[in-house]
């Protein structure tokens, strides 16, 4: 809280030295470039704007030229990526909008806080286009389980993320979790929020009418956040928790009150255009409304409500404070919309009207204080080429490379409580997974299934990504986390329909992170037009280095599928015993990049990841998902990370039912535990129709379900309760200290 | 027969629980707002949960102030059954309808997961549909839920018979007595923690909820 009480100050006389222009995060050629745009020197207020909206968080200088080369059309896309979220047609005049976004540096700074506001940033984008928020997710990368910093990170991160959407009262559903030394430093948290409207009742961001009233509604404005857009545009060194007063606070309660009333006031028609306050806050709400609709803005910030006194224009645009919206109404709707503000408890102020200059004018107890064209506030930050390096190929770990010491079944006995394969459960316990009733599928199986609130359709969403494999080869790892998400999807019988994606990557002006950045976008692209799997939104963080050390790359990517009758929809868990399990897909045993080499063997060396054939990846998928919507399974799971042997634990623990293997593979460690792509298990009754329905298919013959251990071939078995004791304990006995 | 759910701002599990309403009573139930002076009429009232006024101060404290409450106070002396889910069980704690109060979940954190659950008296609008003993399931979904009351007020419920549901095993939110739910001593203001809104679909994975829901319905056609 302030409590100085000297009358305000603009900082506008304030000399703009080389050293201001630095501590912006402005390079001294993209000053001159301001200096430019704007015939004359900027004074500290609109240093400050020009600032925030070229930050590579705003602009993304460094990425649009790749992101422009992404596939994002299809036919069932309504709008792609460029406004809060993207939207796609699921049918029956319904749409699913959703987005993800990162808030990676916050949530390092401050861990509740920072996982908290990016939950309800990426809902504030998904219902400022009209939509009913249905489901969250997310993706997190922490580091080591040994670093110290970790436990406290994945406490604050999980009671943050918990905290937010369990208030509002949105179910969050799922998500990934991987430990590794690379984020010691930087962690990932990524939010990702689907939504349902109806397709005629989309709202965008482009502001239209000259002299329509431009209004503020939600939280009041104070001194939090200011730069935060700056801040999450710039490396990490020692001195980053000093940056801790730039990390929002959020108040889940206020955005459900915004929620509900913005919702409200979209079931009539008195809204224009509507954008979140979101990074860069007021700054970047109005400009993007104004741009986007040609026309100029003209706001006097003496009518912003703000909760400090002597706020200067200069924190008032560019704060961050949470739960706030902007939005144009059609002239003399203002006494309609506020009364239903009113009604919820909220602000609601007229500061500034369109007009027809093209500008942006901000003004401030009488004067104007900024004055800016608002076409380069937009979109004249200069556009990096920066240079890149292609990641050198690396060289496939051959079956004669690997010396295996370990037994089978004492393998899976520890990779169950490996800290990338143990129970998530401790953490989405922590998360309000079934408010709103329509949580058919819960945590822990492939995707999460919602469904469609009074109809017979689900979504299904998952969020994937395998960095090990992204930073052994970028290309293969972007194609194979698209793959992943769609692979999860198919496993419950949905059609996989779009992505969102969420690029996070070190600093881009080292050609190698380029190099990481440019081979993920192709991978993925290439996976995404293979599989009619278009990106329809997404956003980029760049920068997630710390003293010079960057993240493996980890474009994390969430997908969105329907399914137009859920109660068709199979889980990862047989129903009985004595169903036959078979692996659909070809078993070649490759361990190069997998878990076991790196956690069980411990090897230096990981070698390639396993390469994606996506041709293979839609047949293979296509005919489960024919065979799901027919009835012919009774449970499917795809396979990922650890291997086959791990596939068949996690239907085995969901189920707890065992399961006996009949077959003997001439090499097991590599059958058991390689990670080759394009995989499913599925559970079926009828053996002989399905061998039939799959002649067309690689499939394999695993053995049956059976009581409750885990039997191999040659007799050896395990105790379906002490595998899933291991595979249940290690998070919780991790996070309350009991693990080394 | 209506039902009545009274709409907090924060409340999250209104239309969850309009939804069993409407499906057990055969109408949609009033949505009543809390600012509102006047109670509608209706021959139940149900405090769903979710987050009323943000948790703020203490989970359903504020609540237990609006307008809307001094009405359904009176109403439940007159004999109204109501029915507190989650944060509406901290309401009626708070409001004084029931006795206790809903701390911290003993081990600090957010639990959201199915508990299995004993059903203890039943001889309330709501509990009727079930036998004693029963072994049912719910889910619990809350960070407050950890009852607590002086051993006078203990024994007491013991005593008369005024616990509706327990949990079974070890207390998930360090619950006296493994309470979840309580009912008056008249029998019908019934709170629990409990959520059977969201196990009352076979979709969803259970139905053992649907009982409080068909069991009102059967009361009220009396």
């Amino acid at each position: 809280m302030n409590t100085e009480n000297k009358p305000n100050s603009e900082p506008n006389d304030l000399e703009i030295t080389d050293a201001v222009v630095a501590e912006h995060g402005l390079k001294p050629d993209e000053y001159a470039l301001i200096v430019e745009h704007m015939g004359r020197t900027p004074n500290m207020t609109e240093l400050g704007v020009f600032s925030v909206m070229w930050s590579e968080h705003c602009s993304y200088k460094s990425s649009r030229k790749w992101l422009g080369k992404l596939n994002t059309k299809a036919d069932h896309v309504i709008q792609g990526p460029g406004e809060n979220a993207g939207v796609i047609d699921i049918g029956d005049g319904l749409a699913a909008i959703f987005k993800m976004e990162s808030h990676n540096h916050p949530s390092f700074i401050e861990p509740y806080q920072g996982a908290a506001t990016g939950v309800g940033g990426i809902m504030r984008d998904v219902f400022t286009m009209g939509a009913r928020p249905v489901a969250n997710m997310n993706a997190l990368r922490f580091g080591d389980p040994s670093h110290p910093k970790t436990r406290h990170l994945v406490s604050g991160v999980v009671a943050g993320i918990g905290g937010y959407g369990n208030c509002i009262g949105v179910p969050t559903v799922g998500g990934e979790v991987n430990f590794d030394k690379s984020y010691n430093g930087n962690i990932l948290v990524n939010a990702m929020c689907v939504g349902i409207a109806d397709t005629d009742k989309i709202f965008y961001a482009a502001a239209s009418g000259i002299g329509s009233p431009v209004v503020y509604v939600g939280s009041k404005t104070g001194r939090d956040g200011i730069h935060g857009a700056t801040m999450a545009s710039a490396e990490f060194d020692d001195a980053s928790d000093e940056k801790r007063p730039t990390v929002q606070v959020g108040d889940p309660f206020t955005e459900k009150l915004l929620l509900e009333a913005c919702l409200e006031l979209m079931s009539s028609d008195a809204i224009v255009a509507i954008q979140d306050m979101g990074a860069a806050g007021l700054t970047s709400s109005s400009v993007e409304m104004a741009s986007k609709g040609d026309v100029g803005i003209e706001l006097d910030l003496d009518q912003v409500p703000c909760r400090e006194t002597a706020m200067t224009a200069y924190e008032m645009l560019l704060s961050e404070s949470q739960e706030r919206m902007l939005m144009v109404l059609k002239p003399g709707r203002e006494a309609e919309a506020s009364a239903i503000f009113e009604r919820w408890g909220l602000d609601f102020a007229v500061i500034g009207v369109l007009t027809d200059t093209k500008r942006m004018i901000i003004k401030h107890q009488g004067h104007i204080v900024a004055d800016m064209p608002l076409g380069p506030l937009a979109d004249g930050a200069p556009l990096y080429s920066r240079p890149y390096e292609p990641t050198p190929k690396r060289a496939t770990i051959g079956k004669n490379d690997i010396v295996h010491k370990l037994s089978i079944s004492d393998v899976l006995r520890k990779m169950v409580a490996l800290p990338d394969l143990a129970s998530r459960r401790w953490i989405w316990e922590q998360y309000d997974h079934m408010v709103m009733g329509d949580t058919i599928a819960r945590p822990g199986g492939d995707a999460a299934l919602v469904r469609v609130h009074g109809t017979q359709k689900a979504l299904a969403i998952a969020t994937d990504v395998t960095p090990r494999y992204c930073y052994a080869d970028p290309i293969e790892g972007g194609r194979q986390a698209v793959c992943e998400t769609w692979r999860n999807i198919t496993a419950t019988g949905a059609q996989p329909l779009a992505i969102t994606n969420c690029l996070n990557f070190g600093n881009p002006e080292r050609p190698e992170i380029m190099g990481q950045f440019v081979g993920c976008l192709e991978g993925m692209n290439e996976a995404s037009i293979a599989l009619n799997y278009p990106v329809i939104s997404g956003n980029v963080s760049l920068y997630n280095e710390t003293n010079g050390t960057g993240i493996h790359p980890t474009p994390a990517i969430g997908g969105v599928g329907v399914i137009s009758d859920y109660t068709k929809a199979v889980s990862i868990a047989p129903s009985q015993e004595g169903l036959s399990l078979y692996v659909i897909g070809e078993t070649k045993g490759h361990l190069g990049c997998s878990i076991y080499l790196r956690d069980i063997i411990g090897a230096e060396e990981l070698g390639a990841p396993p390469p994606v054939n996506v041709n293979e990846e839609k047949a293979n998928g296509d005919f489960v998902r024919d065979l799901i919507l027919k009835g012919d399974i009774d449970a499917v799971h795809d396979v990922s990370d650890g291997g086959l042997l791990l596939a068949l634990c996690d239907m085995a623990f969901a189920s707890r039912l065992g399961i006996r293997i009949k077959l003997s593979p001439e090499d097991p460690h590599a059958f058991w535990f390689g990670e080759d792509q394009a995989r499913y298990v599925v559970a079926v009754k009828n053996a002989a129709a399905f061998e039939e329905a799959a002649a067309n298919y690689k499939i394999t013959k695993i053995g049956e379900t059976a009581a409750d251990t885990l039997t191999f071939s040659d007799g050896v078995s395990i105790s379906l309760e002490e595998l899933r004791t291991h595979n249940e304990k290690w998070l919780p006995d991790f996070m309350s200290q009991r693990t080394a | 027969m209506t039902a009545t759910v009274i709409v907090f701002p924060g409340s999250n599990c209104d239309r969850d629980v309009a939804v069993c309403l409407e499906a057990a009573l055969g109408k949609s139930p009033i949505m009543a707002w809390h600012g509102d002076q006047q109670l509608p009429k209706s021959d139940a009232i149900i405090l769903p949960g979710g987050f009323s006024y943000g948790d703020y101060l203490r989970g359903g404290s504020i609540a237990a102030q609006s307008p809307i409450m001094r009405e359904v106070v009176a109403a439940a002396h007159k004999g109204t059954p109501v029915l507190g889910i989650c944060n509406g069980f901290q309401i009626l704690t708070e409001c004084g309808l029931l006795p206790g109060v809903l701390m911290r979940n003993s081990g600090l954190k957010f639990i959201c997961r199915d508990v299995a659950l004993t059903v203890g008296n039943t001889q309330t609008p709501f509990m009727h549909g079930y036998t004693r003993d029963q072994k049912i399931t719910m889910p619990i979904a809350h960070n407050e839920g950890n009852y607590f009351a002086s051993e006078d007020t203990l024994n007491e419920l013991s005593d008369n018979d005024r616990i509706v549901l327990s949990y079974d095993g070890e207390s998930p939110n360090g619950a006296s007595r493994n309470i979840a739910g309580i009912r008056n001593e008249a029998g019908n203001v019934v709170g629990m923690m409990p959520h059977p809104e969201r196990l009352a679909e076979a979709a969803l994975g259970g139905e053992d909820g649907r009982a409080i829901f068909d069991g009102l319905a059967t009361f009220l056609a009396q």
